[in-house]
């Protein structure tokens, strides 16, 4: 056990020093705050637009379910990236894969460790997004003081299910050419229709509802929204679920994508090895 | 004079050799991609994805301007048309048509940003980031040993990616067309095709002034290519008219004017205007004419080259100055 604690902590570090020590720590900061704002500006603005010609009287409420949506989407992204991006860059940009994996150590938890370093930057574009939205946007937040423990929970859950599903597209890319930029734009993408994270599931066709409610975050989006902004009325076709019923299914849906991301992570390490994949390069 | 100083003073010999280059260097992005068959699925299908999410979040916005227009009310008995209650069915059904014409419109937008949005992330990662990524895996030295042209290097980088990527980028035009029943009106196809081969050529162009750039700034370049995805998406209008920004007082206009500085911008707006006819959005949301934007946009390109040769002579020199042509990890 202190040999994974080690790993991680050590990957952790790494994670942070390859994130963070090329520039100055001011031009870091802003670096990490550009991004989240300006991604959340593109939908403030897809809104301003439909407002001036198609709904003078404006939508507040539309408005606030995606912005909190885009929010905490930042996780979804930043924390798969963060994940799946690992094997491809030490085998591809860095070439230090073979040195690393026939170390003595878990590549898993190594993989875990380098992801950690992201989720702390994430964590602080998603509050500084959230902010922002609540002080000039009009954005509706309020998170009660009774609901913080049970909003921490759900945030620890969700990010549990989103490292366990990004080791499984790591699994994955053990065998593909280098598409991380494809992965790091399309899983998320996958996410970001079928998870009610912009729009209500009702948007979706049947076919597509029914995907949104397999997925686990999905309720974990509901259940965050309905944490820490209440006063939204748009209909999620969720609101059968009390939050407990959605804590426990987090907590299933972490324990079952853990299983899951260690299955397909020893097999594409499997598969890679036997085909010699390990440290190949696709530099084209 | 030798023998071999006498063919590289040869005209004919040396456009042949820069073209074999261009040849050479667009291969393995044409044909070495293809090799490896899963590209077409992480680069064409994946990306629908979000695209249909921006899609998706438009027809949120129109339906729910619909819900507001039919939902009957004693003190609205023909729903809202806007800040008022619809005076009868007839203004009634006219506000819902309007919607539902804005909000195809505006999918439309979304749709063909999304192709743009195609080139421009192979403009950042395949282009800008190439030589830098080059030099980390050792071939720049060799480029630089050869007896080609630089420019036809990044030219031949250029024309495969075109290539490469006008597979993801007609998918989301299908996708746009068939899945989400887009409907484009062409009204002038040799000025669409104008307008559209300017535009790729402004944004190569910057491309490859980019690629030098980033050759001298080492690490720093794969950061700045991550940052030039949703400030730019956001800043050149990729999913909304980029008039839009400018209904904003204060800022709106000052980050219009920035990001017309990346050419898709101001073909993004000539392409909507050009699909959509011009009257689309109530002609509120374009910022020049179709001819003055193609203007812009030769001029542009134009420049962009210009500045790509410069930039490139001068940095390779000052890297090797420097001593950073081969430094890797730096």
């Amino acid at each position: 056990m202190s040999t994974y604690w080690r790993t991680f902590k050590t990957a952790a570090w790494l994670g942070w020093e390859m994130d963070s020590n090329w520039t100055e720590p001011w031009l870091f900061v802003l670096y990490s705050v550009i991004k989240p704002v300006a991604g959340a500006f593109i939908l403030v603005l897809m809104y301003i637009v439909f407002v001036a010609i198609g709904r003078p009287q404006g939508d507040t409420d539309a408005f606030s379910y995606m912005y909190v949506g885009n929010s905490f989407f930042i996780f979804v992204a930043t924390v798969l990236f963060g994940t799946f991006q690992v094997i491809q860059s030490d085998r591809e940009w860095y070439q230090t894969i073979r040195y690393i994996y026939i170390s003595p150590i878990s590549y898993y938890v190594y993989i875990l460790g380098r992801a950690a370093s992201k989720i702390a930057v994430a964590v602080f574009a998603v509050a500084i997004t959230l902010l922002f939205g609540a002080m000039f946007l009009g954005v509706r937040l309020h998170l009660a003081l009774a609901d913080v423990p049970m909003f921490l929970v759900s945030t620890v859950l969700g990010l549990a299910v989103l490292l366990a599903i990004g080791i499984c597209l790591g699994g994955i890319s053990f065998l593909t050419a280098k598409h991380t930029h494809g992965l790091a734009e399309g899983i998320p993408g996958l996410f970001y229709v079928f998870c009610g994270v912009l729009f209500p599931l009702s948007i979706l066709p049947t076919w597509g509802q029914a995907i949104g409610r397999a997925i686990p975050l999905t309720y974990w989006f509901e259940i965050t929204r309905r944490l820490i902004a209440p006063t939204i009325t748009v209909n999620t076709t969720l609101a059968g679920f009390d939050p407990l019923t959605i804590l426990l299914f987090l907590i299933v849906s972490s324990v079952g994508f853990f299983a899951l991301s260690v299955l397909i992570y020893k097999v594409g390490e499997y598969f890679a090895r036997k085909a010699g994949k390990i440290d190949m390069t696709t530099s084209y | 004079m030798s023998e071999a100083k006498a063919r590289r003073s040869d005209l004919r010999y040396r456009i042949g050799l820069n073209l074999r280059a261009v040849k050479g260097r667009s291969y393995p992005r044409i044909v070495g991609a293809n090799r490896e068959p899963s590209w077409i699925f992480f680069e064409a299908f994946l990306p629908l994805l979000g695209i249909a999410a921006y899609v998706f979040v438009y027809q949120f916005f129109g339906g729910q301007a619909l819900a507001a227009i039919t939902t009957k009310t004693t003190a609205a008995p023909w729903g809202m048309c806007g800040h008022d209650p619809c005076a009868n069915a007839a203004a009634q059904a006219a506000a819902a048509a309007a919607v539902g014409a804005n909000t195809n419109a505006l999918v439309a937008s979304v749709v063909l940003g999304g192709t743009m949005v195609a080139f421009w992330l192979n403009v950042l990662w395949s282009m800008a980031s190439q030589l830098y990524w080059e030099k980390e895996i050792g071939n720049l030295q060799l480029y630089m040993m050869a007896p080609m042209n630089r420019m036809a290097l990044l030219g031949g980088m250029a024309v495969g990616g075109m290539v490469m990527t006008s597979m993801r980028a007609i998918s989301t035009l299908v996708a746009g067309v068939l899945v989400f029943g887009v409907i484009f009106q062409v009204a002038s196809p040799l000025m669409l095709l104008a307008v559209f081969f300017a535009t790729l050529i402004a944004l190569y162009g910057l491309g490859m002034m980019f690629a030098s750039l980033y050759l001298l700034w080492g690490r720093e370049a794969w950061n700045l290519s991550a940052l030039m995805e949703e400030p730019i998406f956001f800043s050149s209008g990729f999913y909304f008219p980029l008039g839009g920004l400018l209904r904003i007082p204060g800022w709106g206009p000052a980050i219009a004017i920035a990001g017309s500085f990346i050419p898709a911008s101001l073909g993004l707006d000539a392409l909507r205007q050009l699909t959509l006819g011009s009257t689309a959005f109530g002609s509120n949301f374009w910022i020049f004419d179709v001819t003055t934007e193609l203007e812009i946009l030769v001029g542009m390109a134009v420049l962009f080259l210009i500045l790509a040769r410069y930039c490139l002579a001068y940095l390779e020199t000052l890297a090797k100055r420097e001593g950073k042509l081969t430094s890797r990890h730096q």
